[in-house]
């Protein structure tokens, strides 16, 4: 319990370094762009990917168990919308970022730590954990709900196709469906969850690659503890957000 | 000038530097050496304060490192250029960025004044064209003087070496050498270089301080190190059946 605290109270006195003034405005802009594009654009594919086929999937299930004739059929699109920009999208996909950018963050940190280039920085004078670890959340902050947005249209669109392919539920009723009690507050919800989680993701990422110490084991050890704890407090910090945004 | 005051630091029950302290000149070479484990890493990363010391106290120029707060080592660290045991180049960036770093962190300097300053100290280093090259297309001589180049970019006014020559060859070693002691002499600064290397004792140690078990067990300076009676300072001299032969 007690490395818990201690592991707590570091991550805090980190993110106290982390939240300065960057050195120069110009170079801190730099690197925010490259992190848009290494820790978001280049997770496109993913997503898109998981997206697609999840929306698929949802929507052969939903049809699959409509066997009452009192249900219609535009119930399909219903359930895919909400479940897509719900939960499926914020959450399962920042789950998903959580793996593939956290190991990142943290493996990347986490050598420049053991190969001694974050002392260099520190000899130069440079705030290591503000230079390195400040463009990284904001840009995960940014540019996350982007992909999160990019997610839902495609799980929506991935219903519509494995529907139209199937020939188990017309465009319609789909689209009648996907337009019932539409409220755009569960837009502002899903992307208020996104925004927390990355900010969860990267920071805790960064916070495990910059503690690392010794050699490559301790980088993969630090890459392992970054994704499980940030997919640990992600799962914890969706409860009390949609606690506190839904009710 | 640095003054290392009584320094004293643990890691859990290991004692690792035991109340040392020695000065380290302006102008000169200064040589920290002594067997691996001996503390001298740790003594050197005490200094610039990567390590805090439990007790005793780091000055410069009479200006208390120790009691300095973060915003102040800082600002007192843009004085200090620092070449690592590995080179700790910047993987992500060309040499040309690497050395040009501390320049775009600190000064506003045009790019072309910058690209000039960052040619300048590459051929300080003797190494030319290489700009575009990434670190991992170079050779570990190469590497380290990437790194001599980048840690004297700013014209610090103390440079440290950990283990310059590790896993570099006995020529290559020599070059290394030779270019600290000439830029030391050249920008008059005060250079502290952690070795074990017994040609570089000999050959650049202007002063020398011998580290054993964690303690200061001899100081003294290249002329008088082959003539001292220390028993553990003559088995570490003479350790190698080279230095052994050469006595015989």
């Amino acid at each position: 319990m007690l490395k818990v605290f201690t592991s707590i109270g570091n991550y805090v006195m980190l993110m106290r370094r982390v939240f300065t003034h960057p050195q120069k405005r110009g170079i801190f802009w730099d690197q925010m762009l490259t992190e848009v594009n290494n820790l978001g654009l280049e997770s496109l594919g993913i997503v898109a990917f998981i997206s697609m086929f999840m929306g698929a999937v949802v929507a052969i299930q939903t049809a699959y168990n409509i066997d009452s004739p009192l249900i219609p059929m535009s119930m399909v699109g219903f359930t895919v919308r909400q479940s897509v920009i719900l939960e499926f999208s914020p959450t399962v996909i920042s789950l998903i970022l959580a793996g593939k950018v956290g190991s990142r963050i943290a493996s990347e940190i986490g050598t420049m730590r053991v190969t001694e280039q974050i002392d260099a920085l520190e000899i130069m004078g440079v705030n290591s954990a503000n230079y390195l670890i400040f463009p990284k959340i904001i840009a995960s902050m940014l540019i996350n709900p982007v992909l999160i947005v990019f997610s839902m249209w495609l799980g929506i669109l991935g219903g519509w196709g494995a529907m139209t392919a199937t020939g188990l539920v017309s465009t319609n009723d789909y689209v009648q469906g996907l337009r019932i009690d539409f409220e755009g507050y569960t837009i502002f919800y899903a992307l208020t969850k996104t925004v927390f989680f990355a900010f969860i993701i990267a920071s805790v990422s960064g916070f495990y690659g910059y503690i690392t110490r010794g050699g490559a084991l301790e980088v993969g050890q630090a890459s392992t503890k970054a994704v499980v704890f940030s997919s640990v407090i992600i799962i914890l910090f969706n409860l009390v957000l949609t606690q506190l945004l839904l009710t | 000038m640095i003054e290392a005051r009584n320094i004293d630091k643990t890691f859990g029950e290991h004692h690792v530097l035991k109340n040392v302290s020695c000065n380290f000149d302006k102008g000169k070479t200064n040589l920290i050496i002594g067997q691996s484990g001996s503390g001298k890493t740790v003594l050197m990363k005490c200094l610039v304060g990567l390590f805090e010391v439990d007790q005793g106290t780091v000055m410069y120029n009479n200006r208390n490192f120790t009691r300095m707060n973060f915003e102040q080592r800082k600002t007192l660290r843009r004085e200090i250029g620092m070449l690592f045991q590995g080179g700790a180049l910047f993987d992500s960036m060309n040499v040309e960025q690497n050395v040009m770093f501390p320049l775009n962190m600190f000064t506003n300097q045009l790019l072309e004044e910058k690209r000039e300053r960052v040619n300048f100290v590459l051929n300080r280093v003797n190494l030319e064209n290489v700009n575009r090259l990434m670190p991992s297309e170079l050779s570990g001589g190469m590497r380290k003087r990437v790194a001599i180049a980048r840690a004297i970019a700013m014209n610090p006014q103390y440079l440290f070496c950990d283990e310059p020559n590790s896993g570099l060859d006995p020529q290559t070693s020599g070059v290394i050498d030779h270019l600290i002691q000439e830029i030391t002499l050249e920008y008059n600064i005060t250079t502290i270089v952690n070795t074990h290397d017994m040609n570089s004792v000999l050959s650049i140690g202007d002063s020398v301080a011998f580290i054993y078990k964690g303690e200061l067990w001899w100081q003294g300076d290249k002329e008088t190190i082959l003539d001292t009676e220390n028993p553990e300072l003559n088995e570490f001299v003479f350790g190698t059946e080279l230095t052994s032969r050469l006595k015989k």
